[in-house]
C-alpha cells in the first residue's frame, strides 16, 4: 500500500485511546503483534482515497469520530427480544456477541457434533492462545489500517474448528449486536474458522444494533479451509444508519474446497465489506454472491479480491446493487490469475439499478491474468428501471407503487433465491420487501 | 362503449395522429389497418395511457373521460392492451403476474381477491383457449419465450383478466401460420357481446381469422377509409394506394 501517510491522531482521534487493552495479558508474541500493528497503523496511516482500494469511499466520516475501544461487559439494553428480531434464530448452535463480546446468556451451544469445536476466541485467548499464532500473530502490512486495528484491539469472536470430516448439519449463528449508550465505540470482533479436511458446515453472521447509536463494527473473519473442506458463509449487514460498519472477510482454500458467501448489505451509514481469497490449492472453488441496497446518503462498498494461485480452480462473483435516494454503491472487485493457475475458470458479474437520479454506483471489475490457459469473463451493467416493463404491470391494473416495487423485488430476486436456508431467505425476503415499501411479493408462483 | 373525437397526439413536436375519429359499440370487432409509420400504434399507446404524448381531443369511455385516467385506471375499467412488443420481466413468475394482475382489478373495482387456489383453477381453464400448459406458468413472464408464445401469453392474459375493450397491437407480427391459428381462435372464443375489440394490423392475412365487424384504414395520422370486412381484402389485392372511392364511400357511413 501506498498510501498517502495520515499520522493516526491528526484523523481527528479515531480512537481516544490507542493502548491495546490487553497490555499486560497477551503472551509475547502476541503483545508484539499487536504493538506491531499499531506501529503499522502510525507509520502508514489511514488508507486514503488515493488508493486503489479505497477510491470510492471517503472515510473521513468514520474519522471524525472520537471512538473508544469496546470493553467486555453486555450492553444493558440488549435483550433477547431486540437480538431475535436482529436475526431470526435458526434454531441451530448459536453465538451473541454484544459490543464484540461473548454474551452467554444471548447464546446457544447445543446440537453440535463432537468433531466440532464452538467457542469463542477470548476463551482460547484464556486457555490455548498459541493456536492462534497463525491468525493473529501475523503482520498486518498486506492489509490496511483497519485491518490492523482489529489485530490491535481484537480479544473475542467466534473460534470454530471442524476436525476432519466432521459435518455440521445446522447452521452456526454468530450473531454481533451493538449498543453503546452514547458512547461512540469501536469493536473489534475477530472470528476464525477452521475447516479440516472435509469437513462442512454453513455460518451465519448477522450485525445489527440499537437503532440511532453511533458505533464502528471494524471486524476481520478468517476463514481456513483444508482439502476437500465445504463452508457456505451468510453474511447480514443491518447495522443502524448512524453506526459505521467495515469487514475483511479473509479466506483460504486448499485443493478442491468450496466455499461460497452470500452478502447482503442492509444498514450503516457507511459499510465496507471487503472479502480476499486466495485459492491456494488445486481445484479449489469459490462463488461469492451479494447485495446491496443503499438509500438516503448510505454507501455500500464491496471490495473483493481473488487471488487464483493453484491451477483449476474456480470462482463466481455476482453483486447486484439497488440504489436509492442519494445512496452511493461500490462494486470493486479484482481478480488475479497468477502465473502458473493454468485452467482457471473465473468470472464476476455486477448489475446496478438506480432508482434516484442522485444515487450513484461505482463498478469496477479487474481481471489481471499471468498465464495464458485461462477462461475469465467479466461485466458490469448500471440501469435504470424498465419503463416499458412499469408501462406493462401498469396496464395490467398494478399501481405505479405496486408496479415498482414488483420490478425492484424481481432485480434482487435472483439472489435471495441463492439463499439456501429457508428461514432466513424467508426472513430477508420480508426485510428486502419492506425496504421498498411492498407487500411481501413472492415472485414466483 | 368508445367514442374517439378529433383525437391529435404528438411526440416531441411530431405530429403522428391528427384527427383520428372514431366510434366503437359494443361487442364490435373493428380492424385498423394502415402502412407502417401511419399512427396504429401510436393510437393504442394514447388509448392505453403511455407517457411522452402530447393528447388532444377527446376519447370517451362507457360515458367517462378516459385520457383522464392513469393506466391502471383504464385497466380497472375494463380496457386491455396486447402489446406488440410484450415485455420480459426476469424475476417475476408468469403465474405470479396474472393473479396479482387480476387481484389489482379486483381490488380496484371493489372485488374480493382470488387465493392461489381458485386462480390456479381459473388460469388451467383459460390456457386451453391458446393450447398453454402449466410450464409457461412458472417461467419469468415472457422470458425466453418465442414470438409466438409471447403472443399467445398475451391472449391467456386477456383470456383471464376479462377486458371489455380488447386492444389487439399487430398480434399477427412474428407469427408463423400455426401460431396464427391458435392466436386467432383464442381470440375468437373471447368475442362476446359486451366485450369490443380493436385489431392493430399490418396485414390482411389475421383478419381471415379474426373476422372484423368494421375496417378502418389509417394513414398519415388519420382513418381515410371505413368499410366492412371486404375493404381489407380489396386492400390486399390493391394495396393501400389503390383504394377506390367505393370504398371511401362505405367508410363515411360508419
Amino acid at each position: 500500500m501506498t498510501a498517502e501517510k495520515v499520522p493516526v491522531r491528526a484523523a481527528g482521534g479515531v480512537l481516544a485511546d490507542l493502548s491495546p487493552k490487553r497490555d499486560g495479558h497477551d503472551l509475547g508474541w502476541l503483545a508484539e503483534a499487536r504493538l506491531n500493528a499499531l506501529e503499522w497503523v502510525g507509520k502508514n496511516g489511514f488508507p486514503s482515497r488515493k488508493d486503489e482500494d479505497w477510491k470510492y469511499t471517503a472515510l473521513d466520516e468514520i474519522l471524525a469520530v472520537p471512538f473508544v475501544a469496546a470493553g467486555a461487559g453486555p450492553g444493558r439494553r440488549a435483550t433477547l427480544d431486540l437480538i431475535n428480531k436482529a436475526a431470526i434464530d435458526l434454531g441451530g448452535p448459536r453465538l451473541v456477541f454484544v459490543n464484540g463480546h461473548f454474551s452467554p446468556e444471548f447464546s446457544r451451544l447445543t446440537g453440535l457434533p463432537s468433531g466440532a469445536v464452538v467457542t469463542t476466541l477470548a476463551a482460547v485467548l484464556a486457555t490455548s492462545p498459541d493456536r492462534l499464532k497463525p491468525f493473529l500473530g501475523h503482520t498486518p502490512g498486506e492489509h490496511h489500517a483497519f485491518a490492523a486495528f482489529n489485530d490491535v484491539f481484537a480479544e473475542d469472536g467466534a473460534f470454530i474448528h471442524l476436525t476432519n470430516d466432521t459435518i455440521v448439519d445446522d447452521p452456526i449463528q454468530l450473531v454481533f449486536f451493538s449498543e453503546t449508550e452514547g458512547v461512540p465505540l469501536m469493536t473489534s470482533p475477530r472470528s476464525v474458522i477452521i475447516a479440516d479436511s472435509g469437513s462442512r458446515a454453513t455460518i451465519v453472521e448477522t450485525y445489527a444494533g440499537f437503532p440511532g447509536d453511533v458505533y464502528c463494527t471494524n471486524v476481520v473473519t478468517e476463514v481456513v479451509l483444508a482439502e476437500n473442506a465445504r463452508i457456505e458463509h451468510y453474511k447480514v449487514q443491518n447495522e443502524p444508519t448512524t453506526a459505521f460498519h467495515l469487514a475483511l472477510l479473509e479466506v483460504r482454500q486448499a485443493r478442491n474446497s468450496q466455499f461460497a458467501s452470500r452478502s447482503v448489505m442492509l444498514g450503516s451509514s457507511v459499510a465496507r465489506h471487503e472479502i480476499r481469497v486466495l485459492l491456494g490449492g488445486v481445484e479449489a472453488e469459490v462463488s461469492l454472491d451479494g447485495i446491496y441496497l443503499p438509500q438516503g446518503e448510505q454507501v455500500h462498498d464491496n471490495t473483493i479480491f481473488v487471488d487464483h494461485v493453484a491451477a483449476n480452480c474456480t470462482s463466481h462473483q455476482l453483486y447486484k446493487g439497488v440504489l436509492d435516494d442519494h445512496g452511493h454503491g461500490v462494486f470493486n472487485g479484482h481478480i488475479m490469475v497468477r502465473h502458473g493457475a493454468d485452467g482457471t475458470d473465473a468470472n464476476q458479474k455486477n448489475k446496478n439499478l438506480l432508482l434516484s437520479d442522485r444515487a450513484q454506483v461505482d463498478t469496477r471489475p479487474r481481471l489481471e491474468i499471468y498465464t495464458d490457459d485461462v477462461k475469465c469473463t467479466h461485466g458490469a451493467a448500471v440501469g435504470q428501471m424498465d419503463d416499458e416493463a412499469l408501462l406493462y404491470l401498469r396496464t395490467r391494473g398494478l399501481p405505479l407503487e405496486s408496479a415498482r416495487g414488483l420490478l425492484v423485488y424481481a432485480f434482487v430476486q435472483e439472489m435471495v433465491d441463492r439463499i439456501e436456508l429457508e428461514p432466513l431467505r424467508a426472513s430477508l425476503e420480508a426485510l428486502v420487501s419492506t425496504r421498498f415499501g411492498t407487500a411481501a411479493h413472492r415472485a414466483q408462483q | 362503449m368508445l367514442k374517439i373525437k378529433e383525437l391529435h397526439a404528438s411526440i416531441e413536436n411530431k405530429e403522428i395522429l391528427r384527427g383520428v375519429n372514431l366510434d366503437l359499440k359494443a361487442g364490435e370487432v373493428h380492424a385498423i389497418m394502415g402502412p407502417n409509420g401511419s399512427g396504429k400504434s401510436t393510437l393504442a399507446s394514447v388509448l392505453i395511457g403511455r407517457d411522452g404524448y402530447d393528447v388532444s381531443g377527446s376519447v370517451t369511455y362507457e360515458g367517462q373521460d378516459l385520457l383522464a385516467l392513469s393506466p391502471e385506471e383504464r385497466a380497472a375499467a375494463g380496457v386491455f392492451l396486447a402489446f406488440q412488443h410484450p415485455v420480459e420481466i426476469p424475476g417475476v413468475g408468469n403465474m405470479y403476474f396474472m393473479r396479482t394482475a387480476l387481484n389489482s382489478l379486483r381490488r380496484q373495482r371493489g372485488q374480493e381477491e382470488l387465493d392461489a387456489v381458485d386462480f390456479l383453477a381459473l388460469a388451467q381453464e383459460r390456457m386451453k383457449l391458446v393450447e398453454m400448459d402449466q410450464t409457461f406458468m412458472s417461467r419469468s413472464v415472457n422470458e425466453g419465450f418465442s414470438g409466438g408464445e409471447k403472443k399467445r401469453n398475451e391472449i391467456l392474459q386477456m383470456a383471464i383478466l376479462e377486458p371489455k375493450l380488447a386492444i389487439l397491437d399487430e398480434t399477427d407480427s412474428g407469427l408463423d401460420i400455426d401460431a396464427l391459428r391458435v392466436v386467432a381462435s383464442g381470440v375468437n372464443a373471447l368475442r362476446s357481446e359486451g366485450r369490443t375489440m380493436l385489431v392493430i394490423t399490418h396485414h390482411q392475412r389475421l383478419l381471415d381469422y379474426i373476422v372484423p365487424d368494421f375496417v378502418h384504414v389509417m394513414a398519415a395520422g388519420q382513418i381515410v377509409h371505413s368499410g366492412d370486412k371486404d375493404l381489407a381484402l380489396e386492400l390486399e389485392a390493391n394495396g393501400y394506394a389503390g383504394l377506390t372511392p367505393r370504398s371511401a364511400r362505405v367508410g363515411a357511413s360508419v
